[in-house]
Parts: C-alpha cells; sequence; structure tokens
C-alpha cells in the first residue's frame, strides 16, 4: 500500500479529479493548501504588485494498492502538467496501515 | 385669535402654492414627494450591492470578486452612460420612428439644472431615479452567463446593451411618447422592461457562449449562501423604493404600490418555500430567497394596478413557475448559471400576463381581454427585441473582443485571471 500526496495548481483540480475517475479511482482527500516551490505570482492589492510568498495551491491525497501507483501517478500528472514553474510535485510514501472504521477491516481490501 | 391668524396663513401659502405649480425658482418643489423620491433612489441603489451579494454567493470561491463586479460595474458605467445619453434616450422626444427618445437639453443633463417637475420633483431626482434601474438591469443578465465571461467583454457587453437594448425599451414603455405607452400597456416598475428584458437576453448570452467547463457533471457548489441570502433580504428592502417609488408620487397610489410589493414577496417566498418542502422534504434558505425574488418580480409591473389579494395571487403563481422553469431547465441541461431566466424572464413574464385577471375595478371580461391583449402584445415585443438585440450584441462583442472566458482564465477563476486578487484570502495563509 502506498499514500499518494499531490501538490496541484488549484486550477487544475478538476481536471485532475476528472482523469482519475475515469481510471476508477474515486477515493481521494483535498485540501487547500498554502506553499512555496519555484514558482512566483502576483497579486494587486490598490494599484500595487504584490507577491504573495506563499501561493495557493490544492494538496490531494490518495492511499492506493501497489497496483494502483502507476495509473494513479500517471493520470496526475497527464492532468495536472502544463510544462511551466509551478504544476507542483507528487510524493509516493509507504503505507504501513489501512483500517475501515466502521468494520474493522484492515489493509488492502480497506482502501 | 392666534388660531384664524395661522389659518390665514396657511390659507394664503396653500394659494401661493396652488400658484406656482410651473416655476423653477426651487420654492415650488414639493417636499414631501421629493424626500420620498430621493429615498426611493437611495433605495433602488442599494438594490445593486444587494444584488451583487445575491449572486456574489451563489458562484464559486473562485469567481466571488468577479461576478460582484459584474453588478460593481455596472453601477459605474451604466451610471456614466444615463448622465451622458441614458436619460435622453429614454425620456426625450420620439427620433427615428420612435425607436428611442433624443433631447439636446438632456445631453449630459446640461438643461435640467434648474428644472422642477410638475409633481413638484426637481428633475434631478427623477433622472437619477430612472438611472438606478438602467444599472440593475444589465447587471442582472450577468447571473446568466456567471464563472465564463471575461472582463473586457463583460464591460463592453453591458454599454452597448444599455443604449441600445435598454434605452429604447424604457422609451417605448414609460415615457408618454412611447408606442407601448400610448397602447396602454402596464408596466408599473419594470416588468417588460427591467425583468423580461434582462430574464431573455441573459438566457440568448448564456445559450450564446454555452456552459461553463464541466456543466453539469461537475458540482458547483455556492461560495457563501449566508451572503446570498442578506443580499436577497436587501434587495427586498431595495424593492420598496423600486416599485412604491415608481408611483412618483408620496400618496395614495404610493401605498397601494408599497402593500402590493410585499404581499407579493412573503406570497413568492412562502410558496417556494413549501413547494420545495413538498418536493425534497426540505425547505432551503436558497429557496426562500428565490421565493422572495419570484415574488417581486411578478409585482413589479403590477404593483399599481392589483390589491393585495392579486398580489398574493401573483407571489404564488410567479413562486410556482419559476420553481418548474428551474426544474425543466434542469432537464434540459443549458447553462444559466445563476437562474437570470428563470426568475427574472419567467416571473417578469407572468406579472405581466397574470396581472389583467387581478386588475383593481376591472371586473368585466371584456375589459380584461382588451388589457390581455395589449399586455402579451408588449411582452412578445420585448422579447422579440431584447432576444434578437442581445444576439447580435454579443456575437459582435465576442468577435471583437472576446465574451467567453479562455479555459485556462475559466479554471483559474475570474478573481484571479482578471482582478489579479482573491475574494477569499483568508482560506489560505499567504
Amino acid at each position: 500500500m502506498k499514500m499518494i500526496t499531490a501538490i496541484i495548481r488549484e486550477n487544475k483540480l478538476d481536471e485532475v479529479r476528472e482523469a482519475l475517475i475515469e481510471n476508477e479511482i474515486t477515493r481521494i482527500t483535498v485540501v487547500r493548501v498554502s506553499g512555496h516551490g519555484q514558482q512566483v505570482t502576483e497579486d494587486i492589492y490598490r494599484g500595487a504588485k504584490v507577491i504573495p510568498n506563499l501561493i495557493p495551491k490544492v494538496k490531494i491525497e490518495i492511499a492506493v494498492n501497489d497496483e494502483f501507483v502507476k495509473i494513479t501517478v500517471d493520470s496526475i500528472i497527464k492532468a495536472a502538467r502544463s510544462g511551466e514553474l509551478g504544476d507542483g510535485k507528487i510524493f509516493i510514501t509507504p503505507l504501513e496501515e489501512c483500517i475501515r472504521i466502521r468494520t474493522n477491516e484492515k489493509g488492502s481490501k480497506a482502501i | 385669535m392666534k388660531q384664524s391668524k395661522r389659518s390665514l396663513l396657511v390659507l394664503v401659502l396653500l394659494i401661493c402654492s396652488a400658484g406656482m405649480t410651473f416655476g423653477a425658482n426651487g420654492s415650488d418643489v414639493d417636499t414631501g414627494i421629493t424626500a420620498w423620491m430621493l429615498t426611493s433612489t437611495a433605495l433602488v441603489l442599494l438594490m445593486v450591492p444587494g444584488l451583487a451579494m445575491f449572486y456574489g454567493g451563489l458562484v464559486r470561491t473562485k469567481n466571488v470578486l468577479g461576478t460582484m463586479m459584474h453588478s460593481y460595474t455596472a453601477m459605474g458605467i451604466m451610471a456614466v452612460l444615463w448622465v451622458i445619453l441614458g436619460y435622453s434616450m429614454s425620456f426625450g422626444n420620439n427620433v427615428l420612428g420612435g425607436w428611442f427618445g433624443w433631447d439636446k437639453n438632456y445631453f449630459f443633463l446640461k438643461g435640467i439644472d434648474t428644472t422642477i417637475l410638475d409633481k413638484g420633483v426637481p428633475e434631478y431626482v427623477f433622472t437619477m431615479f430612472q438611472g438606478k434601474f438602467a444599472i440593475i438591469t444589465p447587471a442582472l443578465i450577468a447571473g446568466a452567463f456567471a464563472e465564463r465571461v471575461t472582463f473586457k467583454g463583460y464591460v463592453a457587453f453591458i454599454a452597448i446593451w444599455g443604449i441600445i437594448i435598454y434605452n429604447p425599451l424604457a422609451h417605448w414603455v414609460w415615457d408618454d411618447g412611447g408606442f407601448l405607452f400610448n397602447m396602454g400597456a402596464i408596466d408599473f416598475a419594470g416588468g417588460t422592461v427591467v425583468h423580461i428584458s434582462a430574464g431573455i437576453s441573459g438566457l440568448v448570452a448564456a445559450l450564446y457562449l454555452g456552459a461553463r467547463r464541466g456543466h453539469p457533471t461537475t458540482v458547483m457548489p455556492p461560495s457563501n449562501l449566508v451572503m446570498t441570502i442578506t443580499g436577497a433580504g436587501l434587495l427586498w428592502v431595495g424593492w420598496f423604493g423600486f416599485n412604491a417609488g415608481s408611483s412618483i408620487n408620496s400618496g395614495l397610489d404610493t401605498a397601494q404600490a408599497l402593500t402590493a410589493t410585499q404581499t407579493a414577496a412573503a406570497a413568492g417566498a412562502i410558496t417556494w418555500m413549501i413547494v420545495e418542502g413538498l418536493h425534497h422534504g426540505k425547505a432551503t434558505a436558497l429557496g426562500f430567497a428565490s421565493g422572495i425574488l419570484a415574488g417581486l418580480v411578478a409585482i413589479t409591473p403590477a404593483a399599481g394596478v392589483v390589491q393585495p389579494a392579486g398580489a398574493m395571487a401573483l407571489g404564488v403563481i410567479a413562486s410556482l413557475l419559476c420553481y418548474v422553469a428551474i426544474l425543466v431547465k434542469n432537464k434540459l441541461g443549458y447553462d444559466d448559471s445563476l437562474d437570470a431566466f428563470g426568475v427574472h424572464g419567467i416571473g417578469g413574464i407572468v406579472g405581466a400576463i397574470c396581472l389583467v385577471f387581478f386588475m383593481r375595478g376591472a371586473n368585466n371580461s371584456e375589459i380584461i381581454i382588451s388589457q390581455l391583449g395589449v399586455q402579451a402584445l408588449a411582452v412578445v415585443i420585448a422579447i422579440a427585441y431584447a432576444a434578437v438585440g442581445t444576439l447580435v450584441i454579443v456575437w459582435v462583442v465576442d468577435k471583437l473582443i472576446g465574451l467567453r472566458s479562455k479555459e485556462k482564465d475559466e479554471m483559474q477563476g475570474l478573481d484571479k485571471s482578471y482582478h489579479g486578487e482573491h475574494g477569499y484570502g483568508m482560506i489560505n495563509l499567504s
């Protein structure tokens, strides 16, 4: 089991979601986050340009069984890539355990 | 002794005031009417931020500022255009066969600096009151194509729309030289001029531009229903100025319009609540707000001619039909984002047509049928003119400036793409 964490652009969320659902990956957690990578953006405040040091992004978290890692990652990359700085990152971490609270099921079948 | 002196003074004053109706030195201003008209003007203006809140709360977080700006830019652009030529085009003498009006004294309002109307109201007050209607009408249209128009395109659209569609319609219906006015069409406060024209124009523009990306499969949740229902409250309050102010008086007809307005809004709201309760088992806040609007829109053309029972009936009928219209819209699948047509178009048509059945003192069927013919004709003319005119305007604006947002801008949101800001900055640390 792996935990796939992706940081993507806010405006790419719909497309990423659609791509994942197309590949039957429907279970997901989405959070609004702020962060700093290589990208620089600007807002306008009363006529002055403002460079926010933290840029709004969307973080998605998907817990998957090993055989689904590749298709999940490919879908995210395909939908979220624009080719410019700020497209985001994907982190894959091992997942020690997964428990469904309602039934107490454990492991792969709980994902 | 003192008493009789006072009566004499009052008598002298009465005689004086009666003899100076047409003067221009300010002494013949009817302060009572003028005070109410000033209040009404402010109330109608209050509806525009009310509408901004209503619409702003209904769109997604990324579009909240852009959507509110649609109402606010109308306050800027339409007010300036009104002073320059809108008043002249709406209330000047017939030109081009009565297509619109023109009076060179009204150009930049330069000739009305000291004019007092027969009612005892300074003409400045009348023109400012009417100007507020010219602001809110294009702002209403914005609900139909919310979340997918370019800012530049929108600005060009409302400016041209105001000049070519709104001003002639206002002239036809409200100016004493207008052909619909002379035909006897009843439109007390703008059922055809404001609501039908805005609703139909919105529908045409929404169909031309196409649906938002992801519609209808992607859920597009409202950003803030608290703001929406607050806006609906402001609209209800402001509507007293809209309707009761349209009597251009501070007297009996004002009171009749005010009572009809309150009754219809309340009846509309309750009806929506009951229908939704029966249909879904829950009475939503947005439903209640929509019912308020349906009732208010329907009573707008009728406020001067119906009694409270009639107003109540109009509120109920409008609420029911608007509810059905939105169900049908969802079936058909076109994207009138915030139901500008479903509420304003349908509600306006219901009010303008059905008012004939509830007219004060119309108890024989001949009067009703002949008025029905006039109302139907006025509605058809308003629909045809607004639909064709809007289609031409959106086509021209889309080709020259671009009216439909680029996909990237639409996905990013209007706020960031066109305004460089975020409406809800506090949601993210930055």
